[in-house]
């Protein structure tokens, strides 16, 4: 079973997005995701002052067994990035909502957000992957 | 839904992440693979390779046709419980499957054959033994469990009864003891002692459990790829195949040539081969950012010519990425992989990277 925050909004590419309510969000990968791709070895990471399109692919991690995109779950500037994680990947296995955060975001158009998933949604979904495996 | 291994209910119950292998249902790991790596390296891991199948050959002409049928030469393995590492090649001198072939007795052997090749190998078998007075039997009655590291002699003290233990613990490195319908083989894919255990398929899970209990980590498959790979051990399908011959797969030193005489399926075209220009397998060990994948383009600046990776990934011994290569022979040194769209520098290395937990390179 994983774990899925009920205050952040998804992706159906499982990542996960916190609101900063400051016109910034939060971004990372879900639990359900970390644990599929299993232990992390390796992250590549945007520039801070990147500006990304929704659904650009945008930085990737990689574990033991395959690399796998983070996509843009909005449009904006990458303001920060999780440094840490060039040196600790595992963070994203170990804390994935909270120091294996991968990238803040400034947001374009805040409107966006609302096309996010919900914590019921994204759990509905994650329980039809689940039983396609 | 896929197909089960006896030990299926064991690895649910341990709380496996299970995948699709060749049509079986398999463990990919229990928890963290970088820590089931490290319990072979450091202790003992165990791992259910049933799904690989044992193929009995037997009869009058069982060891003249295993000498057609082999790559290496049979005669190493004329010792009673001798094991050997073999090719089977097709005509044009790809590899049809790489396998372990036990002599069991007066012209009784074992091989033991890829999950995913089995089909095809039985029917390749079948085909080169007419002729032969050889009964080929597809043994999937029974199932495997190696069990891997500095501390699988220890575990097999404690899991086999009285009888077998003794036997088992004697094994020098490639030799098998056969005790009714189990044979346990001092072999493994993993470049650490250990032992492979074939067995009833129905004793398989009390096995497991008693392994369990001597402190053995369960292993899924993801630990087995990055042993092998650090070992420097070649995988079917992606580092070999029909059409890739031995010689450009890390697998020459499997061909026995000697004498001039001696007769098995793909010589004639392996021969031109060998006389020609052929490709040859490297290990790389990534020296930039990153981590190598199978199928990723290789160069050398300032020489001809181009290689690819055939299985590449993370090395948890050395924590960093390794791979293998397949370049043009004349090339040593400094290369660049192709990494999405960066070319990041790596070292062509001998291989193994890793052996007995040691790093060679």
């Amino acid at each position: 079973m994983s774990e899925i925050p009920g205050e952040l909004s998804y992706t159906d590419s499982h990542e996960w997005v916190m609101n900063d309510n400051d016109g910034s969000v939060k971004v990372g990968i879900t639990d359900y995701a970390q644990q599929s791709l299993g232990d992390l070895v390796f992250v590549e990471l945007p520039e801070a002052g990147e500006t990304v399109n929704r659904g650009d692919s945008c930085a990737v991690v990689e574990s033991v067994k395959a690399a796998s995109d983070i996509y843009a779950p909005v449009s904006g500037e990458v303001t920060e990035v999780n440094e840490a994680l060039i040196d600790a990947p595992e963070l994203v296995n170990e804390s994935p909502y909270d120091d294996g955060w991968i990238m803040k975001i400034r947001l374009t158009d805040e409107e966006e957000l609302g096309e996010l998933m919900d914590a019921d949604t994204y759990e509905s979904l994650v329980e039809e992957e689940e039983d396609d495996e | 839904m896929g197909k089960r291994t006896a030990l299926y209910d064991a690895h649910t119950a341990l709380g496996a992440r299970l995948v699709d292998f060749a049509g079986w249902d398999m463990p990919v790991n229990y928890g963290s693979q970088i820590d089931e790596h490290h319990a072979v390296r450091r202790a003992a891991g165990m791992f259910d390779v049933s799904h690989m199948s044992a193929v009995d050959i037997s009869g009058d002409d069982a060891r003249a046709y295993l000498a057609r049928l082999w790559a290496n030469d049979i005669a190493k393995a004329d010792a009673p419980g001798k094991a050997l590492y073999t090719c089977m090649l097709n005509d044009t001198g790809g590899v049809v499957d790489d396998m372990i072939g036990y002599h069991l007795g007066d012209q009784r052997y074992r091989v033991v054959v890829n999950a995913a090749t089995t089909q095809k190998d039985l029917a390749w078998m079948h085909e080169q033994a007419a002729g032969h007075a050889v009964d080929i039997r597809h043994r999937d009655d029974l199932g495997i469990i190696a069990v891997q590291g500095p501390k699988a002699h220890d575990a097999i003290a404690e899991a086999l009864d009285e009888e077998l233990a003794p036997a088992a613990l004697n094994l020098k490195p490639f030799y098998a003891i056969e005790s009714y319908d189990w044979l346990i083989g001092r072999t493994g894919y993993t470049g650490e002692d250990g032992f492979e255990i074939i067995l009833p398929a129905t004793e398989a899970d009390a096995l497991w459990s008693r392994l369990r209990r001597a402190g053995v980590q369960p292993c899924g498959l993801g630990a087995r790829d990055t042993l092998r790979l650090e070992a420097g051990l070649m995988l079917y399908g992606q580092d070999m195949d029909d059409d890739h011959h031995p010689l450009e797969s890390g697998l020459g030193w499997t061909v026995a040539w000697a004498p001039d005489t001696r007769d098995f399926i793909g010589r004639e075209a392996l021969e031109k081969h060998r006389a020609g220009d052929h490709r040859e397998m490297t290990g790389l060990v990534l020296e930039g950012r990153g981590i190598m994948r199978a199928h990723q383009a290789v160069r050398q600046a300032g020489s001809e010519g181009e290689g690819e990776t055939t299985s590449g990934g993370y090395s948890p011994t050395m924590e960093k990425s390794i791979a293998f290569a397949r370049v043009p022979a004349s090339w040593q040194g400094e290369v660049e992989v192709q990494i999405r769209n960066r070319w990041v520098p790596a070292r062509m290395v001998p291989l193994p990277f890793v052996r007995k937990g040691k790093i060679k390179v």
